[in-house]
């Protein structure tokens, strides 16, 4: 089974994230992590690889050249090989852009199951498995808390808004999984070392011999938030309960 | 201009919880709103009545022969509807799991561009501006796009007003041709928590618990005083992974956003995963044993004490106001 994980490099979570106040975009400066569900979509595959069925994981990422620590540690954690799309031109890329360059990578390498987290930490759009499984023109399998692989099918139970629902799809498919799915285990010293000699391709847009898009997403203006001012702290003596509702009473809050 | 404007359907043919606000952000752009409603076999005639009965004049319902074929269908239908509707400069779909997923599949079906999770909704100039609250709040990003029609998601509860319009509705009905394309299959939906909770995404007042609650028995604490005010259970992301709650209770960076009147923090340090997803609440109240917790800099009022001596007290005292 040939398996694509894609995966991306973001700004830490437990750090505060800034958008470049002219352009909208994310500022990428700092120092990028994979996206922590991407490494449960690797996860998924190594598992199983490790039931016996014959494997292969190519990892996946459009993005700079931090997106390179997002695909050397796929690697180290036992992707077979990388492919990282790489071009000025795709700077600010939107969905439509993104998932066009992603499927064109994807197609261009062959796959039965594609695999990726449900939602990056930073656009938050969670579409963009389901976008590039239209692009391939198959189904999408998304938002699963778990999934299981069988030869030529896949199943899993799907987080929607008021629940979950059980799910099942032929290969091939897209896929995607969310923070409840199993956590990725840690590189060892071994696939670290494995990880820089593995094959790492570098494509450019002409690689993919993409469309201009139809239609683009623009930024019109940014407006940052002014700093919230906090208001009294006080230390419980004994009365701080019956303060917090004497403070939601005069705010009108009950 | 024409806008378009999907209202979510349930698989026993009901009206979604969203149906409100697509509505109501539809008459943001063009006050004679058209909702597009896919409805499971035998439903459509119930599904017109209800949307007939909010004030809806225009609805075009499609007929979906093929149940639990995952989104393939609605795909479809919106996309036929979208190339025969003249002038359209928006298609509004509500930013839930499925609904963002049909979005995006129907911008790659028709070439359009996204504009994700808006909170606010203009016309400037003939074209259709959006608004988006980023980074929880910390930044208000417009955005447009260079070609028309633009595929919109629309966050649950950020537009209301819609009112019910005069005349004789209009009803288009679209038989759809049997989608076929590939989707995956899909089951009934397992309610969540099954609880009469407010939903988290829109309740007006959250009650949220941190690692400083101890343990899952001890959440009970949040739980109750979330009860006693009426309000939605939060959970920072902290808690969920030491399993104190569940994690569609998670408020942060990688949880769910809000935007609440009132917020209650306890047990919660304040890391900025956790800000990122309450801190445009209108008054923030905190109590946290440690006198440094960066949520104190942000609460409105901020206790520094113990979450078993205090919350029991204000539960006492909440009741005791009621009973007056």
């Amino acid at each position: 089974m040939r398996i694509v994980v894609l995966v991306k490099a973001v700004p830490d979570t437990w750090e505060t994230r800034v958008l470049d106040p002219q352009t909208g975009r994310i500022d990428r400066s700092g120092a990028p992590l994979i996206d922590e569900v991407g490494e449960r979509a690797i996860e998924a595959a190594l598992a199983h690889r490790d039931q016996g069925a014959d494997v292969e994981i190519i990892a996946l990422a459009m993005g700079p050249e931090s997106a390179r620590e997002a695909l050397i540690k796929a690697l180290a954690l036992g992707a077979d090989s990388a492919i990282h799309v790489l071009d000025e031109a795709l700077v600010g890329a939107d969905m439509l852009r993104t998932s066009a360059v992603l499927a064109a990578a994807i197609g261009r390498a062959g796959f039965d199951l594609v695999l990726a987290g449900n939602e990056s930490t930073d656009g938050r759009g969670g579409m963009l498995p389901a976008m590039i499984a239209e692009r391939l023109g198959v189904a999408h399998a998304t938002h699963l808390n778990s999934l299981e692989l069988h030869g030529t099918s896949l199943r899993g139970q799907r987080q929607v808004d008021a629940g979950t629902v059980a799910v099942d799809a032929d290969l091939p498919a897209v896929a995607s999984l969310t923070e409840q799915a199993p956590e990725a285990r840690f590189p060892n010293f071994r696939g670290i070392m494995k990880a820089k000699k593995k094959p790492y391709e570098q494509l450019t847009v002409a690689d993919l011999g993409l469309e201009e898009p139809k239609a683009a997403s623009v930024v019109r203006a940014v407006r940052t938030r002014p700093e919230r001012v906090g208001g009294t702290t006080i230390v419980d003596d004994g009365t701080a309960g019956e303060r917090i509702a004497q403070f939601l009473v005069d705010n009108h809050q009950i | 201009m024409n806008v378009l404007t999907v209202v979510e359907v349930t698989p026993a043919g009901q009206l979604g919880s969203t149906t409100h606000t697509q509505l109501s952000a539809a008459a943001a752009l063009d006050p004679e709103v058209t909702a597009l409603a896919v409805c499971p076999p035998d439903t459509a005639a119930a599904i017109g009545a209800a949307l007939s009965d909010l004030g809806v004049r225009r609805f075009i319902l499609v007929e979906n022969p093929r149940l639990g074929a995952l989104l393939t269908p609605e795909v479809d239908a919106v996309a036929t509807v979208a190339a025969r509707t003249p002038d359209l400069a928006a298609i509004l779909i509500p930013h839930t799991v499925d609904g963002r997923e049909l979005a995006g599949r129907v911008a790659v079906r028709i070439g359009a561009a996204i504009a994700c999770d808006a909170v606010g909704l203009e016309v400037e100039d003939g074209a259709v501006v959006v608004t988006h609250s980023v980074f929880g709040g910390a930044y208000s990003v417009t955005s447009g796009a260079t070609a028309v029609p633009l595929v919109v998601t629309v966050r649950a509860g950020s537009f209301s007003g819609f009112d019910a319009a005069a005349g004789e509705p209009h009803i288009d009905r679209v038989p759809l041709l049997d989608a076929m394309g590939p989707a995956a299959r899909v089951g009934v939906v397992t309610s969540g928590d099954g609880s009469d909770r407010p939903d988290l995404r829109t309740a007006a007042k959250v009650v949220s618990g941190g690692r400083g609650l101890g343990s899952k028995e001890n959440f009970a604490l949040v739980e109750q005083l979330a009860d006693t005010l009426g309000a939605a259970v939060g959970a920072s992301r902290a808690a969920v992974d030491a399993g104190y709650a569940p994690h569609s209770a998670q408020v942060g960076q990688t949880g769910t956003t809000v935007a609440p009147e009132l917020y209650i923090a306890l047990g919660i340090s304040g890391a900025i995963q956790h800000l990122a997803g309450m801190q445009t609440a209108k008054t923030i109240v905190a109590v946290t044993k440690d006198p440094d917790a960066p949520i104190l800099r942000l609460a409105d009022l901020g206790v520094v004490g113990d979450v078993f001596d205090v919350v029991p007290q204000l539960v006492t005292a909440l009741e005791a106001r009621r009973n007056r």
